[in-house]
């Protein structure tokens, strides 16, 4: 099954056109090389996703004006959403490392549409790029919130039409990466790789793939409506022209929804592939956890409406979609119990990668369980569109995928890159984000409970205490991403050769070199073992 | 790719015949735009876009010739919208 490790070019060296430098990466159809072009894009944007929001924090250090005036405030909550959720969770983990690992862990030899995949990056530039022109126009920068709800979003004179247009735009990228995956899962499995011998990672792709193809056009379609409405004063939403504002909020959560699965369900299998390397043991319940990806796409679908409680819904749809809610939580319960099962009597080795995971399980839980408080009817009255729901969301989001994106990096970082980077740091950044990122969310479950309101400029004084811990936790969080960046490039540049299995992987990218050839493998590999099966490791060590 | 070597290609003319159906089909949805049908307005409406789209996938989109399994995901993606579509009534009929 294994490729030996003779093969001395790698795909840095190996180009898939004819050019050189800058433009055999800007032409390129090899899968690994448009990752690791999503990666830089992805990293961009969320770097100016976390200065933004360092400056929100730094505002709200104390009551009243600090830095900015209420209008620019408004802007900066808008564009933190517009950035960290369609510029960086949602592309983050599929296109990034789905594209990069995908295809080598069915054992193909790229995706099932090289270069409607580069077109998948080239759209997502663009949408991005029109979502940063849209701030600098007469009008200004939108600032109707990441939600775009109605009627203010056909209200505002600010840029909303070209920034909801970039969000249109972005759509496209997401849809054609999802149409990519699914093909390629179908298509392009090594020999004997059966569905039910794919990698959990690939599962979860799969599974996010669909909700990329099926729920995305629903969000286009609503902001293409939005658009209408504005340009031509057609009475859709408006209640003021004779339209329905609920109906705006259902259209956007049945996307919107879903889209917190296209962002959580890929970290999932992040932490699928993660925590069997790391106990030399076989994941628990395999079948368990791949089934409960498909159970969460689908039961995904059917729970938007509990964004909408307080929103004037009828009080059926109300306990409906509150009991649907609670279902979700299930195939969720299915994975963490299987993940922690896994480790039980495993040979652990902690790791980096296994630090960030467990990270990962104390955030993500913490986010789950207060979830839980939304979604009852009773509760969330209270607490809707408070600071609640801005820590909920947080812990869930960044807590969730965005700690799996740096497990994901740290992981795999040596087979991207064909470098090892300082352990001893990347255990100090383990520890140092679990302490900023609790500083900087935790209070704000506590001001919601005392009804601090999300997104507002100013606040009472007795809040003051908590709003200033919360923005030292910035501080600690945003320095410690900027250190991973920092020891992660100083690894690129100077870190020690990495092997082909730095961590005792088992699954196909643990066969080839270090960083892998163009085209992966020099013969598709013929998969005879389950997918975690670590009695294959004295094999692969005699390969 | 060896479905798209066995599939069955209709004739141009079945492609014509389709067309104008769905013409015909256009220009009964802006004549019953006219006449007030009351609670049944939004149900003829949407009959026959089902009908055209049933057309257009079948026909011009090759469905009704292809493999069983992109049957299964059309129809599993209809499943979907069907329960959207039943959810979204529980609010705007109970409201």
């Amino acid at each position: 099954m294994a490729n030996g490790n003779t093969v001395a070019e790698n795909f840095y060296h190996q180009s898939t056109n004819k050019h050189k430098g800058i433009l055999s990466w800007l032409l390129t159809v090899d899968h690994k090389r448009i990752g690791l072009m999503y990666l830089i894009s992805v990293l961009t944007f969320f770097v100016v996703g976390i200065i933004i929001g360092l400056l929100m924090r730094l505002e709200l250090i104390a009551p009243g004006k600090q830095l900015m005036e209420a209008q620019t405030y408004n802007s900066l909550f808008t564009l933190h959403g517009v950035i960290m959720i369609f510029l960086f969770i949602i592309p983050g983990l599929p296109a990034v490392f789905g594209n990069f690992f995908l295809p080598i862990q069915i054992g193909a030899r790229d995706v099932a549409f090289p270069r409607l995949n580069l077109l998948s990056w080239y759209v997502y530039v663009v949408g991005a790029i029109l979502a940063l022109v849209s701030l600098f126009l007469p009008g200004g920068p939108i600032d109707t919130g990441w939600t775009f709800y109605v009627p203010y979003s056909v209200r505002s004179t600010t840029n909303v039409s070209l920034a909801i247009f970039a969000a249109f735009i972005l759509g496209f990228s997401s849809i054609l990466t999802g149409i990519n995956f699914v093909t390629t899962t179908h298509r392009l499995r090594a020999p004997g790789m059966s569905f039910f011998k794919m990698p959990l990672f690939v599962w979860a792709t799969y599974a996010t793939a669909w909700i990329q193809i099926i729920a995305t056009p629903v969000v286009g379609i609503t902001i293409l409506l939005v658009m209408i409405e504005r340009a031509f004063g057609v009475g859709i939403f408006d209640p003021a022209l004779g339209g329905d504002p609920i109906l705006f909020q259902h259209l956007f959560w049945i996307y919107s929804h879903p889209a917190v699965y296209i962002m959580i369900l890929p970290a999932m299998g992040v932490v699928s592939e993660i925590i069997p390397t790391f106990s030399r043991r076989t994941i628990f319940g395999y079948r368990a956890i791949a089934m409960s990806s498909l159970a969460i796409a689908f039961v995904g679908y059917l729970v938007w409406a509990h964004h909408m409680f307080t929103s004037g819904m009828s009080d059926t749809a109300r306990w409906i979609f509150s009991l649907l809610t609670f279902i979700v939580a299930l195939p969720s319960g299915v994975k963490v119990f299987n993940w922690v099962a896994t480790m039980y009597k495993g040979s652990i080795d902690p790791k980096p990668p296994f630090l960030w995971v467990m990270n990962f399980i104390f955030l993500f839980s913490i986010g789950g369980l207060t979830g839980l408080v939304l979604g009852s009817l009773a509760t969330d009255i209270h607490v809707h569109d408070t600071y609640f729901v801005v820590a909920h969301f947080h812990y869930v989001m960044f807590g969730g995928t965005g700690t799996i994106f740096f497990a994901a990096l740290h992981y795999w970082f040596p087979k991207m890159f064909g470098r090892m980077y300082n352990d001893k740091l990347a255990r100090i950044a383990v520890a140092l984000y679990f302490i900023g990122f609790n500083m900087l969310y935790f209070p704000k479950f506590i001001l919601g409970y005392m009804g601090m309101p999300r997104r507002y400029y100013d606040y009472l004084p007795q809040f003051e205490p908590l709003q200033r811990i919360s923005t030292v936790g910035s501080w600690i969080l945003a320095g410690t991403i900027f250190l991973i960046i920092g020891y992660l490039f100083h690894a690129l540049v100077k870190g020690k050769k990495a092997t082909s299995n730095p961590w005792g992987g088992v699954t196909l990218e643990w066969h080839i070199p270090s960083p892998p050839p163009l085209e992966n493998f020099k013969e598709i590999p013929t998969v005879t073992h389950e997918p975690y099966d670590f009695s294959q490791l004295k094999e692969m060590k005699n390969e | 790719m060896e479905n798209h070597t066995k599939s069955h290609h209709p004739g141009y003319s079945t492609y014509f015949f389709v067309w104008l159906a769905l013409l015909a089909f256009t220009s009964i949805t802006v004549t019953v735009a006219g006449i007030s049908l009351g609670k049944y307005t939004m149900l003829v409406a949407l009959g026959i876009a089902a009908i055209k789209s049933a057309l257009v996938i079948n026909i011009f989109m090759h469905i009704k010739f292809e493999e069983k399994i992109f049957k299964v995901f059309l129809a599993l993606s209809f499943f979907t919208l069907l329960i959207i579509f039943i959810l979204t009534s529980f609010d705007i009929i109970y409201r």
